[in-house]
């Protein structure tokens, strides 16, 4: 198999700082593979949301070497950032759903972007609300949301245009636990079909749920390799005590 | 204010707001239904449709009057420029009338010359009328009024030609002086060429100042949604289909203050005109607008949404270049 094709994420020896203040990711080298599901732990502060920003190409680094989608992502022209952004589903940790805009029109946004007709976009829109159980809500404001609702919208916009690599920053924060496993299922079948995803959480329990899943772990800026994620082929399925077992109802996309 | 004020206040606003209803549909329909959608429309909330409503209607009324200007200028230059007064300045009436014959006579067979016609006396008492009067009692065939030829040259009335005309009338009319009459009217002339540079100028001004209204409202627009756009940029919004929404959203208030501002501007210019017309006089008439003229004054508001939305884009461009 050629590696080098293969790959769709590379970070080679990359650091990140904020202006002058120390380094928050230091000498981060890892790989992504297609069709895989990574997890992203590490305590409060490690640097996981920073490193989610550098895969969504929301910050460039301070040092190092990446590689998306087989190029070079930091010398990237700025007129090719928004094709390779529409390749990448991101859930915000904050959910960064636009104020002024309903559910629906929050979940159309990224196929409106795309350039999708309004035709080809009402009957997906409306199914994906429907499958994260906001059918009742699609003309709510963010603002008349709970915290809840407001991260199933995020969800349901960045699985909408069904990326090639999704990445989100604590996805199931603010649901419930049979939401969370709901959701999860989500990005499983999601998974199934090509897409790579990255998960940031805290949470073990959402982590053994997916028994396939490789993980990563960030410890003050430094990348653990605890299941030989970063390699490939991957050493062994991370071992997370789990089973991966669970009802998790439907798990089929929308 | 009187009431008739504050009912065309309340009209204006009525239709600024059908306006503001209508002309977003009709842009939508010409494409990008959903991209319209990636801002809020917050039209006719702030004062850039009333700014491009005042300056569209000053710009019309500057406008009208440097073409008007330019037309009685035109008209009077046209009469005037082949146009050659000979007077026959002599206290003697027999030889002022001997001189003024011979003139006459030599001036209808001079090379160039038109027409040459004396200035019949009734009219020449009605031209010092206004200072001598017409009192009974008064003889003003007693005054040494110059008696006047009105020569007619083909083409324009050069000192060199005028020259020529000198020397034809040196040895029959020693006593005739002879000027081009558009001397007469040269320094009105060069005022109304400094008031259409005023004109002018005033456009430059009023574009100048529309363009910095935009370019603050559109700043403003960009520091308002900045999170909103951030958002939409990690969803994989290009810069130009951003600046495309701001244009869109500026061109409505540009489309909706022109057709107010053309509408005051034309409403403006026809009431000066009335104003002139009744003047009666002959190069204020002459001073009137042709259709042409209305047509380039409808073309105002066009070319003020066209800067305004070509304004609004490069200022919402430069603003995202600096943008992750």
């Amino acid at each position: 198999m050629n590696q080098a094709a293969a790959e769709i994420v590379q970070f080679d020896n990359v650091g990140l700082r904020y202006g002058a203040g120390r380094e928050v990711l230091a000498d981060v080298s890892f790989t992504l593979y297609p069709g895989c599901f990574y997890f992203l732990t590490g305590a409060s502060g490690a640097g996981k949301t920073s490193l989610l920003k550098l895969l969504y190409l929301a910050q460039r680094p301070s040092r190092g070497l990446i590689r998306m989608f087989g190029t070079d992502a930091i010398t990237l022209p700025r007129e090719r950032l928004p094709g390779f952004r529409r390749r990448i589903g991101v859930v915000f940790q904050d959910f960064r759903l636009v104020p002024h805009l309903s559910a629906w029109d929050n979940v159309a946004l990224p196929l409106r972007v795309a350039g999708q007709s309004e035709k080809d976009i009402a009957k997906p829109v409306s199914d994906m609300l429907e499958w994260v159980g906001l059918g009742d809500r699609f003309q709510a404001r963010p603002a008349t949301l709970s915290g809840g609702e407001q991260q199933r919208v995020a969800i349901a916009r960045a699985v909408i245009a069904r990326p090639d690599i999704l990445v989100a920053d604590e996805p199931t924060g603010n649901v419930d636990p049979e939401m969370a496993i709901k959701l999860l299922r989500l990005f499983e079948s999601l998974n199934r079909l090509g897409t790579t995803v990255v998960v940031a959480t805290h949470d073990l329990h959402l982590i053994r749920k997916v028994p396939d899943s490789l993980i990563m772990r960030l410890d003050k800026g430094k990348l653990a390799d605890p299941t030989g994620a970063l390699r490939y082929p991957p050493r062994r399925p991370v071992d997370t005590g789990g089973n991966g077992d669970g009802p998790m109802g439907d798990g089929g996309l929308p | 204010m009187a009431r008739w004020a504050m009912a065309a206040c309340h009209e204006t606003a009525y239709l600024m707001k059908r306006l503001a209803s209508a002309l977003p549909r009709t842009l939508r329909a010409l494409g990008g239904e959903g991209e319209s959608r990636l801002l809020p429309e917050a039209r006719l909330s702030g004062p850039m449709p009333w700014v491009i409503a005042i300056m569209i209607a000053l710009t019309v009324v500057a406008a009208a009057s440097a073409l008007a200007l330019r037309h009685a200028a035109q008209a009077a230059s046209a009469d005037l420029e082949g146009g050659v007064t000979v007077q026959i300045v002599s206290a003697a009436p027999a030889q002022r009338q001997r001189q003024a014959d011979a003139a006459l006579a030599v001036l209808r067979h001079a090379p160039g010359v038109i027409s040459a016609t004396a200035v019949p006396q009734d009219q020449l008492d009605a031209l010092v009328e206004p200072w001598l009067g017409t009192r009974a009692g008064d003889d003003l065939d007693d005054l040494p009024i110059p008696a006047l030829i009105d020569v007619r040259l083909a083409g324009t009335a050069t000192p060199a030609r005028l020259d020529l005309l000198r020397k034809a009338l040196a040895a029959t009319a020693p006593a005739a002086r002879i000027d081009a009459q558009s001397s007469w009217l040269a320094p009105v002339f060069r005022a109304i060429g400094a008031l259409q540079w005023a004109a002018g100028g005033l456009i430059a001004l009023f574009a100048f100042a529309t363009v910095s209204a935009v370019l603050l409202a559109s700043r403003n627009a960009l520091g308002t949604h900045r999170e909103t756009i951030e958002i939409v940029h990690m969803l994989g919004a290009t810069d130009v289909q951003i600046a495309r929404v701001f244009q869109r959203s500026m061109a409505t208030d540009a489309a909706m203050g022109g057709v107010v501002g053309l509408l005051a501007g034309v409403v403006t210019v026809l009431g000066l005109a009335r104003q002139f017309a009744a003047l009666g006089s002959g190069m204020v008439a002459q001073g009137s607008l042709a259709w042409t003229d209305w047509v380039a004054l409808a073309g105002i508001p066009i070319a003020g949404v066209l800067l305004v939305m070509l304004t609004a884009r490069l200022t919402v461009l430069a603003a995202l270049r600096r943008m992750v």
